[in-house]
């Protein structure tokens, strides 16, 4: 408490007064004894009318902050009420801080959480982490065969990503940071020990402070975060270390999983390919074409399955395949992956497809799967423009044949089918398609596809040859995409099983020409040309 | 991206060479003839003139001039088919070829079309466009599922996701796709016909850019498509407030039971429809359901110009097969009944009927979306 009177003398002062303003004394003159902010408060409070002046001032003594109330007394005299406000404010810097703090984990962790791709995890990494807690900001992952991936960012900079061998160990901290083992806490170093790489291009100013901080990752290490700040800057304090810890672990555990995430679907990706259904073209003068639409929208294969195995030369049949496993989903495409490859190994023995499917059954009901699958086998070959099919169902929807005017006939085979009995019996039946006519091979998932304007119906076969009779003379490609489209409109929104087509198809024009030669040459021709 | 400009820009290449391409590629092409299809684009290419005008002022402009031609009832929709496949395969003559000399290697862009959406050359010609100006691009081609694409987006971090749709019924479907997107943090680029004039739609929706045609796009691009820092989480009721009256989820659930009440409806007030066979009520069906489609659009974005739009260009359409236009009408007065309680669907229909009455049949646009 300190009393001053009008004219800025101080009048008294109390004992706590005196502690705090050592050698300030009765009768002292106030601009002397305080800092300028009290003297002021009292120069505007004794000139003004009492009612206009502020309520309190604050500022420091020392090193104390105080808040200041006045009192005024009748004799003009003012009583300065001095209450040390420092730990109050302390305390509310320290949460406004880490309110900052966590506004900007919360930022973090949303940013690194939407993305599954190591690359732009890294990106971010380094953008935030020098937006947040540096001037610049470092990301080291883990080596790449010799290669270091490194991201680099400067404050309000591009990022940039480079692969360089560096040697971590040049770094002190860093080769353990990478390694995740020995744990090591985040390292002050150094700058005169930083090496040039570890720099970004655009960095301003000579290097004032640098941390190291490993990225902890999921039992392995998922890099190291550098931190630089220029010497212009002050140096890293404790506080700011454990928030780039705090950050550190955010980013680590992001980086972590997109990886594992690569890794899984790189694996899924090498594992898929083999189940795929091929890509289909034309094949000895012949045209094949397929569509696939598996059950399941996130699933990329399932029960229905399509290959087409070329002859040895035009003079040689080719076999396609069309079928469907009993089931759906990743555990179908397996057997269909099995069913595949046996079909394959029997190749030579193509001529008899009866003769196939029997040893395709055998193999099946040897296997420890307990599915059954339908079939249909098509053998074919073009001899003078017209191609030669040879056609067997083994429990599978009968195929179509669309003529050139639009009429559809059913091809009549029929036989049982494959995996559940201990023999098949099935009926090869053949027929000729002449330029511009198409044989479509289908799953059921077409013909039992639910929807249409009023819901609920089949698509059926009556649709399906309604707009294969508009199909005579189409390519291959646009026969099975009508069908395709067709079905999928029928379904809307709905659910459905997996739709497979395949169509075969006799070129139109009589002529087979090579796509970018202008010489027009017989399919044999093209052989024999090869050969020589 | 349309592919092709409505009308033919004018360019220095577009002399008299550049319309004789066209009219020759366009008689293979309905010839169904894919080697002299094949032939004309190669030939024309050794010629001189360079792939990209190859690519949207040949393909592309024969590929409208096919949706016209089917607007106007002169060629089917199996042709339409057809000639999109020999199409297809011009495009994959001239593909391969590489970035065009000159054109400096640029990063990894996706391009796609919206699921449900079957036009996909207009998508397939930005893809070429963008691999001769030095991209490298992933083409998912038609009908790809959203988690398909995401997934896609995980695996390869592109630039930007290039996103096409023709229908403006996949305008849902677009806007799952956009916002799916954003949320990995991926900029989103939209074109096609969907998105409407001038892009309406694509803005609406919150894709990050929208592209007039192929060009465009490969302009934009060129001019930068700075990968946010930050994603984007968010609802469609966050882009579109109005869906919170729930109409386009009744209209878009209770399709099937709106177009049987409308169809039983129609049968009643009109005894002519008794005589119907089973493939005429089926058409009629369709054709309902094309409209309470085309409603669930517009209450989608909240936009009478689309389903007006709509009701137009199938008058047209309607014309140009001698079908009489005032079925169309009389639809939409059964299905206004039905929904009478629905004020935005009740305005829609409203005003899509006054459009319905001052319009005078014109020659029909490509589609829906194109001639708006």
């Amino acid at each position: 408490m300190l009393v001053v009177d009008r004219d800025g003398g101080i009048v008294d002062l109390n004992d706590v007064a005196r502690t705090l303003l050592p050698g300030v004394a009765r009768g002292d003159r106030l601009h002397d004894a305080v800092p300028g902010w009290l003297t002021e408060a009292h120069r505007l409070l004794a000139r003004g009318p009492q009612e206009s002046a502020p309520g309190h001032r604050s500022g420091s003594l020392g090193d104390r902050v105080f808040d200041a109330h006045p009192t005024a007394s009748d004799d003009g005299d003012v009583v300065w009420w001095l209450v040390d406000d420092t730990d109050r404010r302390l305390a509310r810097e320290a949460l406004r801080s880490e309110q900052e703090r966590t506004g900007i984990l919360a930022e973090v962790s949303s940013a690194l959480l939407s993305s599954l791709n190591v690359t732009r995890c890294m990106e971010l990494t380094a953008h935030m982490a020098a937006d947040h807690l540096a001037d610049a900001a470092v990301v080291i992952a883990p080596a790449q065969g010799r290669r270091h991936p490194l991201t680099y960012a400067c404050k309000d900079g591009a990022v940039l990503q480079a692969n360089r061998v560096i040697d971590p160990a040049t770094v002190p901290g860093l080769a353990e940071a990478l390694r995740g083992f020995p744990p090591v806490p985040t390292r002050w170093i150094n700058p005169d020990d930083i090496p040039p790489w570890a720099v970004p291009a655009g960095f301003a100013g000579p290097l004032g402070s640098v941390i190291v901080t490993p990225l902890p990752g999921h039992g392995v290490p998922a890099g190291a975060l550098m931190l630089l700040r220029s010497s212009t800057e002050r140096a890293f304090s404790e506080g700011e270390e454990i928030f780039a810890r705090l950050f550190a672990a955010r980013a680590g555990a992001a980086l972590s999983a997109a990886r594992m995430y690569a890794e899984q679907a790189d694996i899924t990706a090498t594992l898929m390919r083999e189940l795929l259904p091929p890509t289909l073209t034309q094949v000895h003068g012949v045209e094949y074409a397929g569509s696939y639409r598996p059950a399941r929208d996130n699933e990329r294969v399932g029960g229905d399955f399509y290959d087409v195995h070329p002859g040895t030369d035009p003079s040689h049949e080719s076999l396609v395949v069309l079928g469907d496993v009993a089931g759906k989903g990743l555990e179908a495409a397996v057997l269909t992956g099995k069913i595949r490859n046996t079909l394959h190994a029997l190749l030579p023995l193509a001529g008899d497809h009866e003769q196939m499917l029997n040893l395709l059954n055998s193999a099946l009901l040897t296997s420890h799967h307990t599915r059954f699958a339908t079939l249909v086998l098509a053998s074919a070959l073009r001899r003078a423009g017209r191609v030669h099919l040879r056609l067997t169902s083994a429990g599978h929807p009968p195929p179509l044949v669309v003529r050139r005017n639009g009429t559809v006939e059913e091809v009549a085979t029929r036989g049982t089918l494959v995996g559940a009995m201990p023999s098949v019996i099935a009926e090869t039946t053949e027929t000729v398609l002449a330029p511009g006519e198409t044989c479509l091979l289908y799953t059921d998932g077409i013909t039992e596809a639910r929807g249409g304007p009023m819901g609920g119906e089949l698509f059926g076969d009556r649709r399906l040859r309604q707009a294969l009779s508009e199909c005579g003379g189409l390519p291959a490609e646009a026969v099975v995409e009508r069908v395709q489209m067709l079905a999928a409109q029928w379904i809307g929104g709905g659910r459905h099983d997996d739709m497979a087509t395949v169509a075969v198809s006799a070129p139109k024009s009589g002529a087979l020409r090579v796509v970018n030669g202008d010489v027009p040459i017989d399919g044999s021709e093209i052989w024999h040309r090869r050969k020589g | 991206m349309t592919a092709a400009p409505p009308a033919p820009r004018t360019r220095p290449e577009d002399g008299p060479q550049l319309s004789s391409v066209r009219e020759r590629l366009w008689e293979a092409v309905l010839d169904g003839d894919e080697y002299a299809a094949v032939d004309v684009v190669l030939g024309a290419r050794d010629a001189g003139l360079d792939e990209e005008t190859l690519l949207l002022d040949v393909i592309g402009a024969v590929q409208q001039r096919v949706g016209v031609e089917w607007a106007a009832d002169r060629i089917s929709v199996a042709q339409e088919h057809a000639t999109t496949a020999i199409n297809e395969r011009a495009v994959a003559a001239l593909s391969g070829a590489g970035r065009r000399p000159g054109a400096r290697p640029r990063g990894r862009v996706t391009v796609t079309c919206v699921d449900g959406e079957w036009h996909a050359l207009p998508a397939r010609l930005v893809a070429e466009v963008l691999r001769l100006r030095g991209w490298q691009v992933d083409y998912l081609g038609a009908q790809t599922p959203t988690p398909h694409l995401i997934a896609h987006v995980h695996r390869t971090n592109p630039a930007a996701v290039l996103l096409s749709s023709s229908l403006p019924t996949r305008l849902p479907t677009a806007h799952a796709a956009i916002t799916a997107c954003q949320a990995v943090g991926m900029p989103v680029m939209a074109g096609g016909a969907a998105f409407g004039e001038g892009g309406r739609y694509a803005r609406l929706l919150g894709a990050d850019h929208w592209a007039r045609d192929a060009r465009d796009a490969a302009d934009l691009l060129e001019g930068g498509t700075a990968q946010p820092y930050t994603s984007v989480s968010r609802q469609a009721v966050d882009d579109l407030p109005h869906l919170a009256d729930q109409e386009y989820t009744m209209v878009a659930r209770s399709r099937p039971r709106l177009v049987k009440q409308t169809l039983a409806d129609l049968e009643d007030r009109f005894p002519a429809m008794a005589a119907y066979d089973d493939a005429q009520r089926e058409r009629t069906a369709e054709d309902i359901a094309h409209i309470v489609d085309f409603l669930a659009a517009a209450l989608y974005v909240d936009d009478a110009r689309l389903f007006a739009g709509f009701l137009t260009w199938t008058a047209d359409i309607l014309a140009a097969r001698g079908v009489p236009v005032h079925s169309l009408a009389l639809g939409l007065d059964v299905l206004s009944r039905q929904l009478h309680d629905f004020p935005r669907s009740s305005s829609l229909l409203e005003q899509g009927a006054s459009a319905l009455a001052g319009h005078r049949p014109g020659s029909p646009a490509a589609g829906p979306g194109s001639g708006a």
